[in-house]
């Protein structure tokens, strides 16, 4: 896989893991760079060296500074030329969609997206992308270079290959006219701070069978207990129990953390798509028939207001 | 004003992949995705009682004329079905071609679009067509407000909430938060059938066949296979240990 370029998303001084667990996978297909783009992207050109890219391409114009897609499509069309790439590959995040989804147009390069899994066969890269709620698993391939992809979440382990300094390359585009006319011009509310949902290595996610709006505290108390994030599913968030950006499913995130823990959930096929590709799920509900257990590691037929309180107690303990 | 908004016949209840072709099949009875309704509902919003022209599109086989009707029988003005045998097949680049050579005949002021398709999940064909278009692109919008030259969206994110403003003409898809699409009235029904709706060829947009189908597409299906098997699962009931025992699993899985 000659020439493969990753596209390195951060926020604040942090690269996302979900983009680094990419960078990962394709610095063991054959090498890999890897582009950051925004404020703060040179400082973090030495980390992705650490997660095996060779050469950090940075780019931190005025006109990358807000997170939005189409100043990225300008930076990446100019790498991909620069740097004669064959293959770009991203980690899906609302904004990295957009910019994978723009430079395809640009360049008029095939785009494989929500992909599961890569792997080279024979010379040719082949993706993995699960189909139809995840029931098929298709082998996808691309007709012409560049090659774009876009993963899921969660698809690879971020792991720091032992690499020593990257060389780091200063890109100045120019940036199309249509590219910077959408401005950013306010944040509000929910800005949350923590790893998103989708770069927690762990989840605990509540539904309807939490019974209320304040129960959720017991998602909250036991997602701390294990280190992780939570997350929501749709009828919650519907009902205003939890913010928006916890939503996992069809219409929310797509997760697969390490572990997933649904309290209540009972795993509608909405709310199955964004998690079933988790390593280990473990589930509580108390209808024995809930769908979730058929796609549970470890189904638990119980009052989640009995069970958790306990669980994370024990948790805690074991801590110390 | 003119908006466009561009929508998707699916398949309607459990789809199903032709093994042959490795594509979807279309062949059974189809709806209008339920996400572009949220996008022609939203466009409807705009328009209230102005003289604003709402024109559906869409790119699919003939029977997707069902899907464009429901949307004039909501209250859209005008519908252009995109409809060549040469378009099927399409991926993402080749269908944002098409699409933006239909839109680009039209040249509206805005561009909608719902924020998935159900069939295939793949929530990225806006930003393609902007960039074909060469217009801002807005994307997950939660709320959207637009004054005749410009708009000013609440975008949805993993963190939060973001407002982007950008002049018109631009394209914007809409989050299924934004609205709840209304329900096509008896009025609506009966007179959808008399307004207006063009059915075009890939030469009517001047493509040619290499600008479509399989031919214009950069991607393929190899081969369908089952998705990788989870291993041994264990269900087990509350007797009051419930909690050590999964205290003891997420240590045996080494997970805690």
């Amino acid at each position: 896989m000659a020439g493969t370029l990753v596209f390195l998303e951060h926020r604040g001084n942090e690269l996302q893991k979900g983009a680094l667990g990419v960078l990962t996978k394709a610095a063991q297909l054959g090498g890999a760079d890897a582009v950051v783009i925004g404020e703060g992207a040179k400082a973090l050109a030495s980390e992705a060296g650490k997660f095996g890219a060779a050469k950090v391409w940075v780019c931190e114009d005025e006109q990358v500074r807000q997170p939005l897609p189409q100043p990225r499509v300008d930076v990446l069309a100019q790498v991909v030329a620069d740097g004669g790439y064959d293959t770009v590959l991203f980690a899906n995040s609302v904004l990295a969609a957009d910019v994978a989804a723009g430079l395809a147009a640009r360049l008029d390069a095939g785009l494989n997206w929500d992909l599961a899994d890569v792997e080279a066969r024979g010379g040719e890269l082949v993706g993995k992308r699960p189909a139809l709620q995840d029931s098929v698993y298709a082998d996808v391939g691309w007709t012409s270079t560049p090659r774009l992809a876009l993963f899921r979440a969660g698809s690879f382990d971020a792991a720091a290959a032992g690499g020593g300094e990257p060389e780091v390359v200063e890109v100045s585009p120019s940036f199309e006219a249509h590219s910077t006319q959408a401005r950013l011009t306010g944040q509000e509310g929910e800005q949350s701070t923590g790893p998103s949902i989708e770069d927690a290595d762990i989840v605990v996610a509540g539904g309807r069978g939490l019974g209320s709006p304040e129960n959720f505290s017991l998602a909250e108390e036991l997602a701390k207990a294990l280190g992780g994030a939570v997350g929501a599913t749709r009828a919650v968030v519907d009902a205003g129990w939890y913010p928006y950006s916890a939503q996992i499913g069809q219409t929310g995130k797509t997760v697969s953390p390490k572990l997933y823990v649904a309290l209540g959930i009972s795993g509608a096929i909405q709310h199955k798509v964004g998690m079933q590709s988790s390593n280990v799920i473990v589930s509580i509900n108390k209808d024995a028939n809930a769908p979730i257990f058929e796609f549970s590691d470890l189904g638990v037929v119980g009052d989640v207001h009995e069970i958790v309180p306990k669980l994370t107690e024990l948790l805690r303990a074991r801590r110390g | 004003m003119k908006i466009a908004v561009c929508v998707k016949h699916v398949p309607e209840g459990a789809a199903k992949l032709d093994p042959g072709s490795k594509r979807l099949d279309r062949s059974g009875e189809g709806a209008l995705n339920k996400f572009d309704a949220n996008a022609v509902e939203e466009a409807l919003r705009l328009k209230g009682d102005s003289d604003t022209e709402v024109v559906v599109v869409s790119m699919g086989p003939e029977k997707a004329a069902d899907s464009l009707r429901k949307a004039l029988a909501m209250g859209a003005d005008r519908a252009v079905l995109v409809s060549d045998p040469g378009a099927a097949g399409s991926d993402l680049v080749a269908t944002s071609r098409v699409l933006a050579a239909a839109l680009e005949q039209e040249s509206p002021d805005l561009v909608l679009f719902g924020q998935q398709a159900s069939d295939a999940d793949g929530a990225v064909l806006w930003a393609a067509v902007a960039e074909r278009l060469k217009r801002p692109v807005v994307s997950q919008a939660a709320e959207l407000a637009v004054d005749g030259r410009s708009l000013k969206a609440k975008r949805q994110t993993e963190f939060g909430y973001d407002t982007i403003e950008s002049p018109l003409p631009a394209v914007v898809a809409v989050s299924d938060a934004i609205n709840e699409p209304r329900y096509p009235s008896l009025k609506g029904i009966m007179g959808a059938k008399k307004k207006p709706q063009d059915v075009r060829s890939l030469g009517d947009l001047g493509l040619g066949a290499d600008d479509a189908g399989e031919a214009g597409s950069r991607t393929s299906v190899l081969a369908l296979g089952q998705p990788p098997a989870r291993g041994d699962a264990r269900k087990i009931e509350d007797d009051g240990n419930a909690a050590q025992a999964i205290v003891d699993f997420l240590a045996e899985k080494r997970l805690v």
